[in-house]
């Protein structure tokens, strides 16, 4: 009697017991990865900041020496105020004209699988290979662009060889490879209640009014999801610009992705980079804070 | 006063519209509906177009003035002499197969056990864990980059594929949230009733949930696929000798060398986007999924 008693009640204990064990020995490969891959080289980044370590030579302490030296670092600011320009102009033209599109691709029309094929197509193959091919598209003498341009009469910018013109066409690429927006979008306004639309347009309201009363408010929180997201992506997208400016010319499209990436595999002054990357860490912060901030005040949530 | 008079004038009229009125301006707003989709459709497509076509130009139309959108005769000759030019990227094209196929099969073995625990076995640890990895997800990969290729110098791994797949065994958060997600879906009763079956959580996993998240899998498998194929920075930074280099190192070092060589150029970077293409286009709505799934295009 007692014996059946105990073993029953031991019999949960040692099942979530194992059940628990079983977790750990699941879990284990994000918990390896996490401690070798995220979490110890976060701890180590801090650590590396504050050092000067060359890797050819042991790594010195130098205490907050990385962190006075970026607030005098001339490029430092320049590589922010570039970051904000990329991150403003992307997200500001990218979001809007995917808006835009998703709206129309909305509307019961024919084809409407294969424009948002079109449209989604060069965010997913965005690579070198498109890299390569807009520099060529935008190159001075020979690419498409000042071509056509030429032929009715407009002799086009230096764009990516002109530092006014280079980050305006690293913006536009952006907008080209940003279609993956359209997706969520969609999701959004087909999300949003047919009767809405149809109360406006009883009370008489037009296109214009049913888009700035019924879809933007409606789609607030899709777009701030957007924007958010949006910008800590063009923060991250030094790659592209790695590979067709280099931060040229003159620095003008030098971002503090690629600032990062050239202190640490150029100059091999692993102690500023890490001080770097935190600097970048606190902007993505800063800049989300300040949006969920503002974000009350236009982002418009359904309670029901 | 004007306006406040003229506004339910405006408003009757656009009661007392006739039928065919009516139809009459829906057709019209379709017509401009189409037509701006046809003008975006072309502003995303031309470039697309353009390197199809600069591919197929001689030397001379690809610098040609005016210029020229369609070349004379097909010079399907610059396919084969862009790649193998002086490049090897037959070799560049087996590296990138060979990282590309390791990672994958890393992510999916890391991503599903993790996710899989999260979603369906309790521990204590579960809760804290899951808001780590979340917590993760939102910090700069910058942050890292520089202990990691300080820890992979230091194991002597610069110039070897280690730093690139090695990670990929130990999982991905967007993956792994993703598959979560899924995975909790899933009826427990399907779950239970296996279990009483006796059958190992291995088991379980294997034959049931596995089966059932095919939709999932795909998703993760496409994006991991895409994201290694068309990796960059990472490679860049630890690989040093030009024969273990990757396609889009390869695709960097052609324009570096042959600056204006469109033509060949093209070529070769149209040949390393097939995969992807072809991939898009047969799996289109697994991509859509895992974007609206996660928001994110899997990067």
């Amino acid at each position: 009697m007692t014996a059946i008693s105990l073993g029953r009640r031991r019999r949960p204990v040692s099942a979530t017991r194992r059940e628990a064990r079983r977790f750990h020995l699941f879990v284990s490969p994000w918990v390896i990865g996490f401690v070798l891959f995220s979490g110890g080289p976060i701890l180590a980044s801090i650590v590396i900041s504050f050092t000067k370590w060359s890797l050819l030579r042991p790594p010195e302490w130098v205490g907050l020496a990385n962190y006075r030296k970026m607030f005098a670092d001339a490029e430092f600011w320049n590589a922010v105020s570039n970051t904000f320009y990329y991150g403003i102009g992307s997200v500001a033209l990218g979001v809007t004209f995917t808006l835009l599109l998703a709206i129309l691709l909305n509307q019961p029309l024919r084809f409407q699988g294969l424009f948002r094929t079109v449209f989604y197509m060069p965010s997913v193959v965005a690579g070198v290979a498109t890299a390569l091919l807009w520099l060529n598209i935008l190159h001075p003498d020979y690419g498409l662009i000042n071509k056509l341009l030429a032929m009715v009469g407009i002799t086009g910018p230096g764009w990516l060889g002109s530092t006014e013109w280079a980050m305006p066409a690293l913006i536009l690429m952006s907008v080209w490879g940003s279609g993956n927006t359209i997706i969520i979008y969609l999701a959004g306004l087909q999300g949003i209640p047919q009767t809405l639309y149809e109360a406006a347009e009883i009370d008489g309201a037009g296109w214009w009014r049913r888009f700035w009363s019924v879809t933007v408010p409606m789609m607030s929180p899709v777009i701030f999801f957007n924007v958010v997201t949006g910008f800590i992506a063009s923060i991250q997208a030094y790659t592209l610009i790695l590979i067709m400016t280099e931060g040229g010319p003159a620095n003008s499209t030098m971002v503090l992705g690629l600032y990062i990436y050239q202190n640490a595999f150029v100059y091999f002054d692993m102690g500023y980079a890490a001080a770097l990357s935190w600097a970048m860490f606190l902007i993505v912060i800063v800049v989300t804070l300040i949006q969920f901030g503002l974000a009350r005040r236009w982002v418009h949530y359904e309670f029901k | 006063m004007l306006l406040e008079t003229a506004r339910p004038a405006t408003r009757r009229a656009h009661h007392d519209l006739t039928a065919a009125q009516a139809e009459r301006i829906r057709r019209i707003r379709r017509t401009g509906a189409y037509l701006l989709l046809i003008v975006a459709t072309a502003v995303f497509v031309l470039p697309f177009l353009w390197m199809v076509t600069t591919s197929l130009k001689s030397d001379a139309e690809n610098l040609a003035f005016p210029p020229q959108f369609l070349p004379d005769s097909f010079h399907f000759e610059n396919y084969a002499k862009g790649w193998s030019g002086n490049l090897p990227f037959n070799s560049f094209l087996l590296n990138s197969v060979l990282i590309t196929a390791l990672s994958m099969v890393g992510n999916l073995i890391s991503c599903v056990l993790p996710a899989y625990a999260f979603a369906r076995l309790r521990a204590r640890a579960s809760g804290v864990m899951f808001s780590l990895m979340l917590a993760t997800m939102m910090i700069p990969r910058e942050i890292t980059l520089v202990p990691k290729y300080i820890m992979f110098a230091q194991l002597g791994w610069v110039d070897s594929y280690l730093p690139l797949v090695v990670p990929e065994f130990f999982g991905v958060a967007l993956y792994i949230f993703l598959l979560r997600q899924f995975f909790t879906t899933i009826p427990q009763e399907v779950i239970d009733a296996a279990r009483i079956d006796g059958a190992s959580e291995l088991r379980i996993l294997w034959r049931i949930m596995l089966p059932l998240s095919k939709p999932a899998i795909a998703s993760i498998m496409l994006f991991s696929f895409v994201g290694n194929w068309n990796q960059y920075l990472e490679s860049v930074i630890y690989l040093r000798t030009t024969e273990k280099f990757t396609i889009p190192l390869g695709l960097a070092m052609f324009s570096g060398q042959y600056a204006t060589q469109y033509n060949q150029m093209m070529a070769v970077a149209l040949i390393t986007l097939m995969p992807v293409l072809i991939l898009f286009f047969i799996a289109q709505k697994t991509f859509i999924r895992g974007v609206t799934l996660t928001g994110i295009a899997g990067r």
